[in-house]
């Protein structure tokens, strides 16, 4: 199995609360678009090409002060569950880890990671970096991503046009290259509908949100992962400035539905989140969509100071360590085993009763 | 996938949703979704990248007959490969196809000029010889700044060679 330890805090500082606005943006992403002059794309080039993609990189990444004995995981070289873990831990995309419709994990995709920042390696692209922070943190994690962008790009020629910028794969990422996302949990907004609303207002003001795990996938647990759109026409600064406006404000609009929830209804509210408590402290069997939910619930009635005695790390890494293949390999059982979703209701009811003796 | 509403056709399309307080993912069927008022393969002309793909490669809109299509020199892809993969096989693919590519760009951004980050690639000697003593002192100072002494240390040698 993939050896974890090997990184700091498993790859999952991200998840320790620790940033600004913890309450509501469990963690921020900034990523980079790149690609090796010369070479032909990943879509197009040879298993040979790509391991010498793969090569200059770990070269290049090696003489780097952010990447400088970095952990390199060659997905193309592990088994379909340690793929899984690292796209459920939001290390690897699911283009890379290969676990996207029919096809296959492609020759020479790696990523290399250390600390909060990544590369990567024959994604889409034959670079992505990537930096992730806990909360809402999108100066400091775009600096980071960007200083690593500086170092690598005096070690590897990257493709880049007068006009058009950083040329990609595909011209939605042309130009800067950057995207930016906030994972953000609005179950306010949700309950009193207007969420719609506000989702609609984004796509007016060139964002867009996709689900827990990003492009293709689904909402779940009323975490909606908010991003620039657009790459090209914007430098950098003023994308990151303006996504960080738009994120603010929806971080206002929840708040405010939380007031008008409390203020209007603390009955119902207080009946949700307890009973969300309840059930994850007592449940016998649990789905991963119903965990999420009752998850959600939970997260609410913390932020509102209903439940003092749950930490929003230990919710945090309830998220990553309830879902299939974490459940599945710390419990020794296979993906698709029925008992699954009783394990997975010890675990969260464990996870709990320890928080609750801890703090209480 | 099976669509989630009739469960007999396959799901083309994916919905998300505000329901009973809850956000849900439908995966639809064509017919299904076309009683939910939501556009499937057809509606794609709509969205800039989908009707640029689907026009992409005609006579019309590049003013090549698509039969006698130019090819990258690079990697030998044709605009009838990006109009059916959605991806570019090359850099060079964006020189090969500049006019549908700018016109393209502009739908999806708004712009086709790039207004951040300059750069230029790092000369043959550069790539050689390693970045230049200005770039290695910055990296001294980010690796100070960062606690990696044992990295700054190796900086601090190779600028003292190099001086």
């Amino acid at each position: 199995m993939i050896d974890f330890s090997l990184l700091p805090d498993g790859g999952m500082a991200w998840l320790d609360a620790s940033g600004p606005t913890s309450h509501l943006v469990l963690s921020t992403r900034v990523r980079l678009a790149r690609n090796v002059a010369g070479r032909v794309f990943s879509l197009r080039n040879t298993a040979r090409e790509r391991l010498a993609i793969l090569a200059q990189v770990e070269e290049a990444a090696a003489q780097t002060v952010l990447l400088h004995r970095a952990t390199c995981f060659r997905l193309d070289q592990l088994d379909e569950n340690d793929r899984h873990l690292l796209h459920e831990r939001h290390l690897a995309s699911k283009e890379l880890a290969g676990l996207e419709g029919n096809t296959a994990v492609r020759t020479g995709a790696a990523v290399l990671l250390r600390d909060r920042l990544g590369v990567m390696v024959n994604e889409e692209d034959h670079l992505r970096l990537q930096g992730l922070h806990s909360g809402l943190n999108l100066a400091a994690c775009a600096q980071e991503v960007e200083t690593l962008d500086r170092e690598l790009g005096q070690r590897l020629p990257f493709a880049f046009h007068s006009e058009f910028g950083y040329l990609t794969s595909c011209p939605t990422n042309v130009g800067t290259g950057l995207r930016a996302s906030v994972l953000i949990h609005l179950p306010g907004l949700v309950l009193t509908k207007e969420i719609s609303k506000v989702l609609q207002g984004l796509g007016q003001v060139g964002l867009t949100f996709r689900g827990l795990h990003g492009e293709g996938s689904e909402v779940v647990g009323n975490f909606f992962q908010l991003s620039n759109q657009t790459t090209l026409g914007q430098s950098e600064p003023e994308l990151l400035d303006h996504l960080g406006k738009m994120v603010r404000q929806v971080v206002e609009y929840e708040e405010e539905a939380r007031q008008v929830l409390w203020r209007d209804v603390p009955a119902i509210i207080e009946d949700k989140v307890w009973r969300a408590y309840g059930l994850l402290r007592h449940a016998r069997t649990l789905s991963f969509e119903e965990a999420m939910n009752l998850l959600s619930g939970v997260r609410l009635g913390v932020g509102l100071g209903l439940i003092r005695d749950v930490s929003l790390y230990a919710l945090n890494k309830l998220l990553i360590f309830t879902q299939p293949t974490h459940l599945a390999v710390a419990e020794g059982a296979a993906v698709d085993d029925p008992e699954l979703a009783v394990r997975r209701a010890t675990f969260v009811r464990t996870t709990l009763e320890a928080e609750a003796g801890r703090r209480g | 996938m099976r669509c989630t509403q009739c469960g007999e056709r396959e799901a083309v399309v994916e919905l998300t949703q505000i329901a009973n307080e809850q956000v849900v993912t439908l995966n639809l069927c064509e017919r299904c979704a076309a009683e939910k008022g939501v556009e499937t393969v057809g509606g794609l002309g709509k969205t800039p990248i989908g009707s640029f793909l689907a026009s992409m490669g005609s006579v019309e809109e590049t003013g090549v007959d698509p039969d006698r299509a130019e090819l990258c020199p690079h990697c030998g892809a044709s605009l009838a490969d990006f109009r059916q993969s959605g991806r570019l096989g090359c850099a060079d693919c964006w020189h090969a196809f500049e006019r549908p590519l700018r016109e393209l760009v502009r739908r999806l951004h708004g712009s086709s000029r790039h207004v951040g980050r300059r750069y230029s690639a790092p000369g043959l000697e550069e790539l050689r010889d390693g970045p230049s003593t200005e770039a290695l002192r910055e990296q001294l100072r980010l690796a100070v700044d960062a606690e990696n002494f044992e990295l700054a240390t190796e900086l601090r040698d190779r600028l003292r060679e190099r001086e």
